[in-house]
């Protein structure tokens, strides 16, 4: 059930940047925006997928809310407590209720403690049982992710990836979270034990009417499991849609090439796709303008969109894209004329794009 | 892509391979008797899941394969006449990265970290052409430009960390494809890359293959990559082949239980689907394979005939063969029961 009167958890102007040193002295010589002026929020009951390529920000945007790395600026509120004024006392017990799957099983869990003794430090951390109980508790919890509770005196070792992946997610629920960021929880995984722990992560959802943030690269799964989804590139989102608008109709030119460039297993709807030229550019000099001018397909782009920061803005009700090009926009044809723009905005929705 | 090329003699052509590898008092059966063929020119997508055997396949056809994994006797692998599994060693070196040349998943691993990859792509020149330094270079950078790399003259005198993953895996595909080899291995070449960037580099293997008319091996976990790449496919599952079609036969009619499942676990843009279909339990260990049919306790199908006997290759239609009892008792298909594994992440 998803509850949108009040945001569980509310991002705004999110930064996060990393000094690039030099030398023996480590002089800073410049700065890497990981994640440059990004704001959303997330309702009690919702998943928000997270999507976009290597560098995009999207890690260090999940890992920041924590607080595992410190925000440079920008503020988050969690149930309107305000994460990044806690002392570490403070830190300590909202992290109960903000908990984070990682992407690889097997550096994630402590090779020398046993799967019992792993799901158990959060219950004696949090003081939430001891002894006699919090065994029972993790039994509990193990038989709750689908494993055995004799698992408890195992070691990692002795799990498949699927199976550690479970631990990792009764590790997450034993402090009885509310909100859980999968950070790629799937993606080291086999298809078909991947399938088994994105059900298993939507049963959970269901039962205790947890919050996700799903955070992954493969746009299917976040199609699949995703309420709503937020498009990163190069530090900032550039998308921002529920599942259903962003995957039939995605505004920002780069959400079309990245959904066109998803390998559709059926040989018979081979299609056309936007290939997209070059790499995504270095997050320490990002472009001017719109950070995906240099590669991007629009047919109206031209000169405004090196010159114009395009804003997140609402394109259809509920559907924000950045894109100065794409119709309805506040950046006034007469702004994009004067920034040296000579092609007016008009919608383009190439057939590549649309699944 | 998708018509399926019929010569007379195919290019490659494996039988029975067998490749064991025996640690101590027990032994892993990681490629457990497999046999299929390459056509000259043509693209050959090999998919299963982590453990079924598909990249030993790969590194055996290429003998590559380190004590104490040892290919068995018996087994055949006949390429251009001669038979790989017993040439001696100076021949099979003529035969790496000269005929058959290979393309790994992971390019920063795959290159030498202190030589610029201009120098590297030129090594495969100057070993196997015997061409002068110079000329070497000349033709290593003529070989990065074919696959795209802007300013190749340029990028020849960076070294590996200095491009991105995208533009190494293109240095690989150049090196790969120097000699003008009859067959590239590619064993997951994309698997490591963004979605934009594996979108450019299955581009230009494809336009690459078409130009040269070499022959691909393309190993892969991702059912899209083979869909949109190759024009026959292997699946493996526990050491062996299970099925095999042309790749719209495939799709269109997956016969082995466990290639419908496979199809079924992976979510689909655009389909909607409340949850997906899982393949209980998990892959069986190499060294302890179970009797009967190997998929049997994961299946939904399974009978007491798949317990009693390991099923043959059956023949499914033109080119399409599959590994599965239901061949001879199609029937069966339509009354499912759960599988005999239990199901973990049932509970709750």
């Amino acid at each position: 059930m998803i509850d949108t009167s009040a945001p569980l958890l509310s991002v705004r102007n999110l930064k996060k940047s990393f000094p690039i040193k030099k030398g023996v002295f480590g002089r800073q010589v410049g700065a890497v925006q990981a994640v440059n002026d990004v704001s959303f929020d997330v309702a009690p009951g919702e998943t928000l997928g997270i999507v976009g390529e290597s560098g995009g920000g999207k890690t260090t945007a999940g890992r920041a809310i924590l607080r595992l790395i410190e925000p440079t600026s920008g503020s988050i509120k969690f149930e309107g407590r305000d994460v990044c004024a806690l002392d570490t006392r403070g830190l300590r017990a909202i992290r109960r209720e903000m908990q984070i799957i990682f992407q690889d099983p097997v550096s994630s869990l402590n090779p020398r403690m046993t799967i019992g003794a792993i799901i158990r430090e959060g219950l004696i951390i949090h003081k939430l049982a001891q002894g006699a109980a919090a065994d029972a508790r993790v039994k509990q919890l193990l038989e709750e992710v689908g494993l055995r509770k004799e698992y408890a005196t195992r070691y990692p070792h002795e799990f498949s990836g699927g199976q550690r992946q479970r631990i990792g997610v009764a590790r997450a629920l034993s402090v009885e979270p509310k909100l859980i960021i999968c950070d790629e929880p799937v993606s080291a995984l086999d298809v078909s034990v991947q399938a088994q722990v994105i059900n298993l992560l939507q049963d959970l959802q269901r039962e205790r009417n947890l919050t996700y943030m799903f955070i992954a690269h493969d746009l299917s799964v976040v199609e699949h499991i995703a309420n709503r989804v937020a498009v990163m590139y190069l530090g900032k989102i550039v998308e921002l849609a529920t599942s259903e608008d962003l995957y039939r109709e995605p505004l920002m030119p780069y959400t079309q090439a990245l959904l066109s460039a998803v390998p559709v297993a059926d040989p018979a709807a081979r299609k056309e796709r936007i290939i997209l030229q070059g790499d995504v550019p270095s997050p320490a000099n990002p472009p001017s303008g719109c950070v995906f001018h240099p590669r991007c397909h629009h047919p109206a782009k031209d000169e405004a969109c090196s010159r114009i920061v395009p804003p997140l803005e609402e394109k259809a009700p509920g559907h924000l894209a950045a894109c100065i090009k794409q119709p309805p926009t506040i950046v006034s044809w007469e702004q994009q004329q004067q920034a040296g723009g000579v092609r007016p905005p008009e919608r383009y929705l190439p057939i590549a794009a649309v699944h | 892509m998708t018509d399926v090329k019929t010569t007379t003699e195919p290019l490659l052509s494996i039988r029975d391979l067998r490749t064991y590898f025996h640690m101590g008092s027990v032994t892993a059966r990681s490629v457990d008797g497999v046999s299929f063929d390459v056509g000259a020119g043509e693209t050959v997508g090999i998919v299963g899941e982590s453990g079924c055997g598909k990249s030993v396949t790969a590194l055996s056809i290429l003998r590559l394969i380190q004590p104490p994994g040892r290919i068995e006797p018996g087994s055949v692998i006949a390429f251009e006449g001669k038979d790989l599994v017993t040439l001696g060693d100076e021949e099979i070196r003529n035969v790496r990265g000269n005929r058959i040349s290979m393309i790994f998943q992971e390019p920063m691993s795959a290159l030498n970290p202190v030589f610029t990859v201009g120098d590297q792509v030129a090594e495969v020149a100057r070993i196997h052409a015997g061409v002068s330094r110079k000329e070497a270079w000349n033709r290593a950078v003529e070989a990065l430009s074919l696959t795209g790399i802007p300013a190749p003259g340029d990028r020849a005198k960076q070294y590996p960390h200095q491009l991105s993953g995208g533009m190494r895996q293109r240095v690989l595909i150049a090196m790969a494809l120097m000699m003008k080899p009859a067959l590239v291995i590619a064993d997951e070449p994309t698997t490591a890359l963004d979605v934009t960037i594996q979108a450019q580099i299955l581009d230009l293997l494809v336009g690459l293959q078409k130009q040269f008319g070499t022959s691909i091996l393309m190993i892969t976990h991702d059912l899209g990559v083979i869909a949109e790449t190759t024009s026959r496919v292997i699946v493996m599952y526990a050491g062996e082949i299970v099925e095999q079609a042309a790749v719209d036969e495939l799709f269109a009619k997956p016969h082995h239980p466990y290639t419908e499942g496979l199809m079924f676990a992976m979510p689909h843009i655009g389909r909607d689907q409340e949850r997906l279909n899982v393949i209980p339990g998990t892959v069986p260990a190499p060294t302890a394979w179970p009797v009967g049919c190997r998929f049997r306790e994961r299946c939904p199908y399974s009978w007491d005939l798949c317990e009693r006997e390991h099923p043959p290759l059956y023949q499914i239609g033109a080119g399409h063969i599959s590994r599965c009892h239901l061949a001879i008792e199609p029937e069966r298909r339509n009354h499912p029961h759960p599988p005999l594994v239990v199901q973990e992440g049932a509970a709750a």
